[in-house]
């Protein structure tokens, strides 16, 4: 296969990841959007593989490496739970940012390539150390959000004395042995400085993500979702192959932007997510001297909110991270299934950051079979809630609680939240009254038109579809 | 030791409510109270002796027998002086006991050495005392009931039809006064699917009336008609007039009025005068809710129907106990959440902390002491209002996801960004070779494709978006892939073949993991969504 052909080829395969992205703006047409992107990768592994800059001496070890790595992610991909979507995507960012590092070394020590000008060579060796920075960042950050989101690591942000300090040392560390790497002469030089700067770029990334609390990571997840596009894009510079600039710039502006709408989603800076320490520090105190909701919960039973469900013309359910952890999504469609047989209107209602990653609880509930047609976003529904009788809140706190319009002090304040108060009652269930990822008490509970039902969001709503039914 | 609560049969005539239903025995039973009802006390109300047995609740055989027996008594009307001397020295009472307008009685319980909770005198500003308003709860009922009545003797449909025998206009029904009785009366009515209007000094309540479905009408006049904690207060002698003259004109109109104008501690003000019932039409219906202080219109008789000019003028004054059931249940619910106000330890022993705003302003007797009024509330008074005003505005609306950012920019930072890009590809186009622009130009045109197609993306999708761009980025294969086996020129020497070998495919292998993995696991999520 000739050069050109080859590049027909890529830019065939770009065309298919961007009508793969596009096709996912609709779930009808995001199944074919998915074979897009798979006949695109197909097309640019078998260009290059055929192409001209692979020799037939490397088909063996090519099969081989294809055949072992794809066995292990598809056998992943059958056996992971719908809740545990977070964490696998997770470590797969973690092995695109690793597998850029490996790629980036194995550029740099490679002699063969040669640049007809010095300012080539130096932009080449910018592309590497850009790509291998951004590399480890990805590599070691994803696999800290990995341990945060599969419960291997503490959920609470780890928060060093001089945060920002060590951080800003990195970066001039960086700075420094950049220079230091573009003056180095031969390879053997400057190996040390890219040594050195890839373990602060580790070091970085887990710093990074370990000073993250459990709700900011949507933000997280996405940004490192972003981080691998870079990462991609960054190599495609160093091995000048615009096939892997456009999808890295794809994958890259798309994390970005997801960032963005879960960040504004929480009405939160994106620097300031980043940076890390949420519902601490600088938070809490204000907090503290702001108005402490009074009153007491009225607590409830599980067949009274059956009665109460059953008495129910219009229900919104609104489900959070708690009903992930409870596995509770299949209770909860059989509940719906049943109320809107006897023609209640039930719809959902998504917080955008509800959940560990964006879109995390739409993927829950249409894994339960529940319709995406009665699955609704915040701004769809927010202004139905005063004509709703029921509003169930399950296993979410921060996205339903009414201190982020009311009270100016709360740490929360400004952040878009869905108005579950206004339905004429709001059940909530909880394990306990212990406050949300944001360390914020939520005088939701004691609104006078709320009830609380305790305990496991699976074994409650079992007993509740036990008593809908009987 | 835990105390015992009493439940004696009403006394006065016609009151058919009793003041704990058996329901309410049970959770007063699981708060670690004894609880003992007079034998025929729920009769009335349809709650039967066995049914108060089965709940746990003692029979006691006759009021001496069960007020001797109890520390604590609940009653739905303020007690006769029988009654009252019937009571236990130092015991505890909770009912309506209106202490403005019946200083004698106040003087007999105080005598009596009695704790009295007039549960009339609740501090209705607290809106954690709602669930104890028992005035609300029974008001909502009576203003249910005065259109029940009305229908019942007006002689024709509520609602318009259009029937093979002829159309029926719908009935025009004019509610004075939208306290809580004339909101449930607003509300009634127009799902009964009469054409509702109604009107009220205080201009705030409109809203409330058009969301149930009422219309508002407004007196051209302007002065601001609320007293304090909720109620109307007399207003003006122009505004009356200008009122007089709104009613006169309903009043041509109207097929039904039912009037709720009451000012606490006054007589009902006169809004229907004799002129204005002559001016209805036959057979039209007035409910004056307000008989028992007088009524709101000048014919009625109170605690009878009778018929005027043509018009049937409604002054039942026990609107409460002709749904006997229903007010029963709510009434014992409201001294439900009372009791548990006041036992919070849940152990059958209650104890009356004046500290406590709602109980503070309960309490209208202590051990024997007049605490009558209560000093202002010691909360910020809320503003005036029937309810809490409508929900604080909403922070304004978000655009949706629409192409580009979702708030516009400011005029500086969207300056500030294009200079900052300016500059940037100043510096690139300045130094860089021309092999590098041309990758480069590629790049950010690829940056504003990725920007324009995920904007697009439907939230509900953002995991499977994340898991295929995981999927796509493992295209890093491609750079793996060309570092396997190039094809060599001549400048091998010092190539170290196989660590590069190594290290592209270990990146190809964990790539591989991605690609696979990535499509397989987005393919199954897609697969679930379904209509």
């Amino acid at each position: 296969m000739s050069a050109n052909i080859a590049t027909m080829a890529y830019i065939a395969a770009i065309i298919l990841f961007i009508l793969s992205l596009g096709g996912l703006s609709n779930p009808e047409t995001s199944r074919r959007g998915n074979l897009y992107g798979i006949i695109g990768m197909t097309i640019a592994v078998l260009a290059t593989v055929f192409g001209p800059r692979v020799t037939t001496a490397g088909l063996p070890w090519i099969v081989g490496s294809l055949a072992v790595g794809g066995s292990v992610g598809l056998y992943a991909a059958r056996k992971v739970q719908m809740t545990q979507m977070p964490e696998l995507v997770a470590i797969m960012h973690s092995l695109v940012g690793l597998a850029a590092c490996l790629v980036g070394y194995a550029s740099y020590v490679d002699t063969s390539t040669t640049f007809p000008t010095e300012a080539e060579k130096t932009i080449h060796e910018v592309e590497i150390y850009l790509g291998i920075l951004i590399g480890a960042i990805t590599f070691s950050g994803s696999v800290i959000a990995f341990g945060k989101l599969s419960g291997k690591i503490g959920g609470k942000p780890m928060l060093l004395p001089a945060r920002h300090w060590l951080n800003l040392a990195g970066l001039l560390g960086v700075i420094w042995f950049g220079a230091a790497f573009l003056q180095a002469h031969h390879i053997d030089a400057g190996m040390v400085p890219l040594a050195v700067m890839t373990a602060i770029a580790l070091l970085f990334g887990i710093h990074m993500v370990m000073a993250i609390g459990g709700a900011d990571m949507p933000v997280v997840v996405s940004m490192l979702n972003s981080y691998s596009g870079w990462a991609a894009a960054a190599t495609g510079f160093m091995l000048s192959n615009d096939l892997l600039i456009v999808t890295g710039a794809l994958v890259g502006s798309s994390g970005a932007i997801l960032s963005y709408i879960m960040c504004r989603a929480m009405n939160r800076n994106f620097l300031s997510v980043i940076a890390g320490g949420f519902g601490t520090g600088e938070g809490a105190a204000p907090a503290a001297g702001g108005a402490q909701p009074a009153g007491e919960v009225t607590a409830i039973s599980a067949a009274e909110t059956a009665e109460l469900l059953r008495d129910a013309k219009s229900v919104i359910i609104v489900p959070g991270y708690g009903m992930a952890v409870a596995q509770a999504q299949h209770t909860v469609y059989e509940i719906t299934k049943l109320l809107r047989e006897r023609s209640v209107s039930v719809r959902f209602g998504i917080h955008p950051v509800a959940g560990r990653m964006p879109g995390h609880m739409n993927v829950l509930l249409a894994e339960a079979k529940v319709p995406y047609d009665i699955v609704f976003e915040m701004d769809e529904l927010n202004d139905d809630f005063p004509t709703t009788d029921v509003s169930m809140v399950i296993g979410a706190n921060d996205i339903v609680n009414p201190a982020a319009e009311d009270d100016p002090t709360s740490p929360i304040a400004g952040m878009p939240v869905l108005q579950v108060w206004k339905a004429k009652t709001s059940i909530v269930m909880k394990r306990s009254m212990a406050s949300g990822y944001a360390g914020v008490d939520n005088p939701l509970f004691y609104k006078e038109n709320n009830r609380m039902l305790f305990g496991d969001a699976k074994k409650m709503l079992d007993e509740v579809l036990v008593a809908l039914k009987g | 030791m835990p105390l015992t609560i009493g439940v004696p049969r009403e006394t006065f005539a016609g009151e058919k409510r009793v003041a704990t239903v058996p329901e309410v025995v049970e959770k007063l039973v699981k708060l670690g109270f004894a609880v003992c009802v007079e034998t025929g006390a729920g009769d009335a109300a349809n709650f039967g002796d066995d049914a108060y047995q089965a709940a746990g609740a003692r029979i006691a055989g006759s009021a001496a027998d069960l007020m001797g027996g109890s520390d604590i008594v609940f009653k739905v009307r303020a007690p006769s002086p029988a009654e009252i001397a019937l009571m236990k020295s130092g015991s505890t009472l909770v009912s309506f006991i209106w202490p403005a307008q019946n200083p004698e009685l106040m003087q007999q319980l105080a005598d009596r050495k009695l704790t009295v909770l007039a549960i009339d005198s609740l501090p209705r500003q607290l809106s954690r005392v709602q669930k104890m308003d028992a005035l609300t709860s029974m008001a909502s009922i009576s203003g249910y009931r005065a259109v029940i009545e009305a229908a019942n003797a007006f002689g024709r449909f509520f609602n318009g039809q259009v029937t093979a025998a002829g159309k029926i206009p719908p009935a025009k029904v004019f509610i004075a006064g939208a306290g809580v009785a004339g909101l449930a009366a607003i509300g009634t009515a127009a799902n009964l699917g009469a054409i509702v209007r109604a009107n009220d000094t205080r201009a705030e309540v409109a809203d409330q009336v058009v969301s149930l479905g009422g219309e508002f009408v407004k007196v051209d006049y302007e002065e601001e008609g609320s007293g304090g904690g909720g109620y109307a207060k007399v207003m003006s002698e122009g505004f009356q007039a200008a009122q007089r003259e709104m009613y006169a004109q309903q009043a041509r109109d109207a097929d039904i009025i039912i009037t709720t104008a009451l000012i606490p501690g006054k007589p009902a003000p006169r809004l229907i005068t004799a002129e204005m019932v002559k001016s209805m039409k036959p057979g039209s219906v007035i409910v004056d809710m307000a008989g028992e202080q007088g009524g709101n219109c000048e014919l009625t008789v109170p605690g009878e129907a009778v018929v005027r000019h043509g018009v049937t003028i409604i002054g039942y004054t026990d609107l409460v106990s002709r749904l006997a059931k229903q007010s029963s249940t709510l009434y014992s619910t409201n001294l439900l959440r009372v009791t548990e106000e006041l036992c919070k330890t849940k152990d059958g022993v209650i104890n009356v902390n004046m500290e406590d705003d709602a109980i503070r302003g309960l309490t209208v007797i202590k051990e024997g002491g007049i605490t009558w009024p209560p000093p202002p509330p010691k909360l910020p008074a809320v503003a005036p209002q029937a309810k809490p005003a409508a929900a604080p505005a909403t922070p304004a609306k978000k655009s949706g996801h629409g192409h580009g950012a979702g708030e516009p920019a400011s005029g500086k930072s969207v300056v500030a960004i294009f200079g900052a890009g300016a500059l940037l590809f100043g510096l690139v186009g300045a130094f860089a070779p021309a092999s590098f622009l041309a990758h480069f130009t590629v790049f950010v045109l690829a940056c504003f494709i990725g920007n324009m197609v995920i904007w697009n993306v439907k939230p509900a999708l953002h995991t499977p978006l994340m898991s295929v761009t995981n999927a796509i980025s493992s295209i890093i294969a491609v750079g793996a892939l060309i570092q396997v086996a190039p094809p060599l020129g001549e400048a091998t020497e010092g190539r170290p073949a196989l660590l590069i070998l190594g290290l592209a495919v270990v990146a190809l292998t964990l790539t591989a993991v991605n690609m696979f993995g990535g499509f397989a696991v987005t393919r199954r999520m897609l697969a679930m969504f379904r209509k």
